[in-house]
């Protein structure tokens, strides 16, 4: 599918979903959908640095926070609207992403996933030492009644924001993997020595997945103050964060832009039905079982159990009319004297 | 280039490749000295590698193994990306060079161990080096596989792409090469012509155990 009619189709199913939203005119609808589409967003964000070059990262918390904290900031500072908190959330946690992974890439596998968590430590230790954002008393964040959008109640309205930012992740996620970025990206999760060895140059990669990957998670993270109405470090450095931003593409695929989709949407709804009829309490814990049955049964996740049923791999090459000469006969003919 | 195991051809050929850092001496490639240059310069600069144990993109199919040093080797030499038509025109080239045309959309655990070595060998072509490091090719390949890996050196060859043969089976290394060196305990005794190479006194010591 061409870029442009995958940005037309995900343009046609947020328009669906928001006006799904209104008509339902339900305040609880809302707030899990926003929680759901936040999760879409976190966890195709983590997948663009941790599916796509396969370098995990567990600081997925650092960022949201980092975001949310920015909105804070500028809530007191300068009163901005939402949206332009959102683009300057973006940056400073892109920013953040950039410094950490030049910083940390030089460190492979575990030793990378160790220094990322140790980001959000330090993060949250700054963030706890900052009174000027409320420090570890939190800060309260007063909503207004009703949105800057006519007839739209400010629930709808960052309802709306997150639904544009999930679009938004997903157009940028699916436009890289069609890439020569994604192509360089999956040489090397495959194999970083092969990949350097092909011509990519493999630490500005990981510095532009780190990047981005960095600053669609602070943009996540910088509506949550007003939609939360209230933020302290212990909830915006959460450990649910981190883990459904691992679990979600893991379950759903990280191959693939629809895998952390698949994973968000499915683990979102689960914990969203599981805290109004069990408890909020068990939400960790049905993340946990299903990720250890998805590495015991799928460990390509939902996208690669359809691949491997389906038959869709991912290639996007098609002999062309030249191109479809026979092979038989054309390497293997007799060796001649080499030339110099 | 031959040498007992342990002889230092694979830390010659890390070294010369950038994936490793030699502490002393210089590696010049086309006049400029490579100190300091990554391998992914080194490569885009015209300088391939294949590797011993081939390492293959495993989640991309053929096709886009071959792609990868298109997008970015190929079109930093040319100094332009290459468009879509022009990518599948190039890819479709080095698949049937290297008589995979058939495994174009297959995934490398597909592969035979002959094929992985010809995609290995691919995706050097692709790069569109001038000089290519094709390091034990043919390790593990029965006669018949060895006489195909040779063929496509030679073809290789023909196209104007100089190639280094880092190799134990003596009846390709002497099908292939004009010159041969000898490499043991990190030292060259030997450099010449084959014949000439494998009657030399010291070599027959060393390598052949004679």
């Amino acid at each position: 599918m061409r870029n442009s009619l995958f940005i037309l189709v995900v343009s046609l199913v947020a328009a669906a979903v928001f006006a799904a939203a209104l008509l339902l005119r339900s305040d609880y609808l809302l707030f899990a959908g926003y929680t759901v589409l936040q999760f879409v967003v976190l966890a195709t964000a983590w997948n663009i640095l941790g599916g796509y070059t396969g370098y995990v990262n567990f600081g997925t918390a650092a960022f949201f926070a980092v975001g949310a904290y920015t909105s804070v900031f500028l809530h007191k500072a300068f009163p901005l609207p939402v949206p332009v908190m959102v683009v300057v959330a973006g940056a400073v946690a892109g920013l953040l992403g950039f410094g950490m992974g030049y910083l940390t890439l030089r460190l492979r596998g575990a030793f990378f996933s160790i220094a990322t968590l140790a980001l959000a430590v330090v993060l949250q230790t700054v963030v706890v030492n900052w009174h000027y954002v409320g420090g570890s008393r939190g800060a309260y964040i007063l909503r207004p009644p009703a949105g800057p959008i006519a007839g739209l109640s400010y629930i709808e309205y960052l309802f709306l924001i997150m639904l544009a930012l999930a679009a938004l992740s997903l157009i940028a996620a699916r436009a890289i993997e069609c890439s020569r970025l994604g192509y360089g990206f999956a040489a090397i999760r495959d194999d970083e020595l092969a990949a350097e060895a092909n011509g990519v140059p493999t630490l500005r990669l990981k510095l532009i997945a780190t990047t981005i990957s960095g600053a669609f998670m602070g943009m996540a993270g910088a509506p949550f103050p007003s939609y939360i109405g209230y933020i302290e470090p212990a909830s915006a450095f959460g450990l649910p964060y981190a883990v459904n931003a691992i679990a979600m593409p893991m379950i759903g695929g990280t191959t693939s832009w629809a895998g952390p989709l698949i994973g968000a949407v499915l683990l979102g709804s689960l914990q969203q039905i599981a805290t109004v009829t069990i408890s909020s309490a068990v939400n960790l814990l049905i993340v946990g079982l299903l990720l250890v049955g998805f590495v015991i049964v799928a460990p390509n996740g939902i996208v690669g159990l359809w691949q491997r049923f389906f038959g869709r791999n991912r290639t996007s090459w098609r002999p062309s009319s030249k191109s479809t000469a026979s092979a038989s006969g054309s390497a293997a003919s007799s060796p001649s004297t080499p030339s110099a | 280039m031959i040498g007992p195991n342990g002889s230092g051809k694979s830390t010659l050929v890390n070294c010369l490749s950038g994936t490793l850092v030699h502490e002393t001496g210089t590696v010049r490639f086309e006049g400029r000295d490579l100190a300091g240059l990554k391998p992914h310069e080194r490569t885009r600069r015209g300088l391939a590698r294949s590797f011993q144990l081939p390492r293959p993109f495993a989640s991309l199919s053929v096709a886009d193994n071959i792609r990868v040093p298109l997008l970015y080797a190929a079109a930093s030499r040319r100094g332009r990306h290459l468009g879509e038509r022009e990518i599948t025109d190039r890819i479709a080239e080095v698949l049937e060079a290297m008589a995979l045309t058939d495994r174009a959309r297959h995934f490398p655990r597909d592969l035979t161990q002959v094929d992985m070595r010809k995609l290995e060998l691919g995706r050097a072509m692709a790069a569109e080096p001038t000089l290519l490091i094709a390091d034990e090719a043919m390790a593990g390949l029965s006669n018949s596989e060895v006489e195909d890996i040779v063929a496509l050196l030679i073809r290789l060859n023909e196209t104007g792409i100089t190639v280094i043969l880092i190799e134990h089976i003596m009846k390709a290394v002497m099908q292939f090469s004009q010159r041969l060196v000898v490499l043991v305990s990190g030292r060259k005794i030997a450099d010449g012509p084959p014949a000439e190479v494998v009657r030399h006194p010291e070599v027959e010591r060393a390598y052949l155990g004679q």
